[in-house]
């Protein structure tokens, strides 16, 4: 991964930092400027909270290239509780276990290596909710 | 605006062209065509190409084609939608010659995809997806399909076992066809049985990567009989986008490109699905065939799968469709794809497909599908004699 394009992507890999739409209140994920429901500019960031649940889900096990070492790791389309769906790796979690539905959180893991002498590219994962501690 | 045929078709076969280079196989198609249409001359070549930079290190590949083929001077150009790139050379073709802008129009659709190692074309596949927000998470496109196969099967109450009558009718329908990749029938069994490669697409799900090049030959249908007796009328050519990242769509499960090209199309040549006598539908893998079914208005929502259990796609039935293979059996060689589907839509209008021919096949259309539904061209078809 080129480094500037690293850089400029950190708050929506690292944060979930998406925008609210000032005109209509849709909350975006990922960033894009221009509402796609009402078409209104909108750069107004908004930080998601990173809960949401499984939308679908599928187990890779032929990989592209960079990601071969992790396989079988298993990919997940989450519904967050703001509303977008979100394309990210579920972790910390037996493939098997994975349902439809199922409550997930965001967490920050490495996303790739890119070489021995390459950037270790972090960004967000999915995990099955953890109960919060009272 | 000028109303457009088909004057000429060529293709090569799909398959493993280890000793055939990329400009090779443009041309061999290229010169098929233009020897069908018995012309030496074309005012302008657009190239339907995905992946020539990544896979084969050459852009630039209009220039290339046309001076390879012996026609330096010529107006060509490279035309990329990802998997629609073919379809949308069409287009492009299809513009210049109803403008009045060009006579003669070669469009090309070509891919050299397997000099190179699975992995690599792997990677180089995920390009049709988002790359900053699918790609970089590891998605494959196969993984992509399988988010919404699981989807769907969960929306509308299917197994993955029932996607088993599309991928079994495409490699009967190949058998016949002297072009296509495989020509061996499958069974329900070997469905079941196949290796999985991304839960729950496994391989018989999916459509393999493959060389081949396709070409047709545009020129105003006032003109067309003088040099074929069997001109195909380009009744309709119309592409529509919809969101590159599945995530952004607005309904995962409906190909709204699919539905807003497939309506332009209709509109254009003032038909509705019911008026269709054949449908190549991209079946780059089993769920594709079901959402562009749907979005196209052959089946209702969630009923692309039950039309195929019915047997309504098999030739006979209510929507024939790959009849000569699909990419699953004829093969996907991704930026040609689009223009093999053509090809062979035009074989069957003009009658000329010998053991895969249907009965009644005077109108047909053809959707290619650029990515898992960002790009979306329709074609509508008809045999003109």
């Amino acid at each position: 991964m080129e480094v500037a394009r690293f850089w400029r992507t950190t708050g929506q890999r690292y944060q979930l930092t998406g925008e609210i739409c000032p005109n209509c209140g849709n909350k975006i994920f990922p960033p894009r400027d221009v509402c796609p429901t009402c078409e209104h500019e909108a750069k107004t960031a908004y930080t998601f909270s990173g809960k949401g649940e499984v939308y679908s889900y599928s187990t890779i096990h032929a990989a592209p290239e960079g990601f071969e070492k992790y396989v079988p790791y298993t990919v997940a389309l989450v519904r967050l509780q703001e509303g977008p769906l979100i394309t990210a790796q579920l972790t910390d979690v037996d493939t098997h276990e994975v349902k439809v539905g199922m409550p997930v959180e965001m967490v920050t893991r490495v996303l790739r290596e890119d070489g021995e002498r390459g950037m270790l590219v972090y960004g967000y994962k999915f995990r099955p909710a953890v109960a919060s501690p009272r | 605006m000028r109303d457009v045929s088909i004057i000429g078709i060529g293709q090569v076969e799909v398959g493993e062209h280890w000793d055939k280079s990329l400009r090779e196989l443009g041309y061999y198609a290229l010169n098929a065509a233009m020897r069908d249409a018995c012309i030496q001359h074309i005012d302008s070549l657009y190239v339907g190409n995905m992946l020539s930079g990544e896979l084969t290190g050459q852009e630039h590949i209009g220039s290339i084609i046309a001076d390879f083929a012996g026609l330096r001077g010529v107006e060509a150009v490279k035309i990329e939608a990802a998997c629609g790139s073919g379809a949308a050379a069409l287009r492009m073709g299809y513009i210049a010659v109803a403008g009045g802008m060009s006579d003669f129009v070669a469009c090309m659709g070509v891919e050299k995809m397997t000099d190179r190692q699975g992995n690599t074309v792997t990677s180089a596949l995920a390009m049709a997806a988002d790359g900053d927000y699918e790609a970089l998470h590891g998605l494959s496109f196969v993984s992509i399909n399988a988010l919404l196969m699981r989807r769907y099967m969960h929306e509308h109450g299917y197994t993955k076992d029932d996607f088993a009558p599309f991928a079994i009718n495409a490699h009967a329908n190949a058998v016949n066809n002297p072009y296509a990749m495989f020509h061996n029938p499958i069974t329900r069994k070997q469905f079941t049985e196949s290796k999985m490669i991304a839960d729950p697409v496994s391989l018989l799900d999916s459509s393999p990567i493959a060389d081949g090049a396709a070409c047709v030959i545009l020129a105003p249908t006032a003109i067309a009989r003088e040099f074929t007796e069997k001109p195909v009328r380009v009744r309709a050519s119309a592409i529509a986008t919809d969101s590159v990242a599945v995530h952004d769509r607005r309904d995962p499960l409906f190909l709204e490109g699919g539905a807003i090209s497939a309506q332009k199309a209709y509109s254009a040549a003032g038909v509705g699905p019911a008026d269709m006598d054949l449908f190549e539908v991209h079946d780059a893998f089993t769920i594709m065939s079901a959402l562009s079914l749907e979005a196209a208005g052959f089946a209702s929502r969630g009923k692309g799968v039950a039309l195929a259990q019915e047997g309504q796609i098999m030739p006979g039935g209510r929507i024939p469709i790959t009849t000569m293979g699909g990419l699953k059996a004829r093969g996907h060689p991704v930026g040609a794809t689009g223009m093999y589907q053509l090809v062979e839509l035009a074989t069957q209008l003009r009658g000329e497909a010998g053991k895969s021919q249907l009965a009644n096949a005077r109108l047909g259309m053809a959707q290619n599908i650029g990515g898992s539904g960002a790009t979306v061209v329709t074609t509508i078809l008809e045999s003109s004699f």
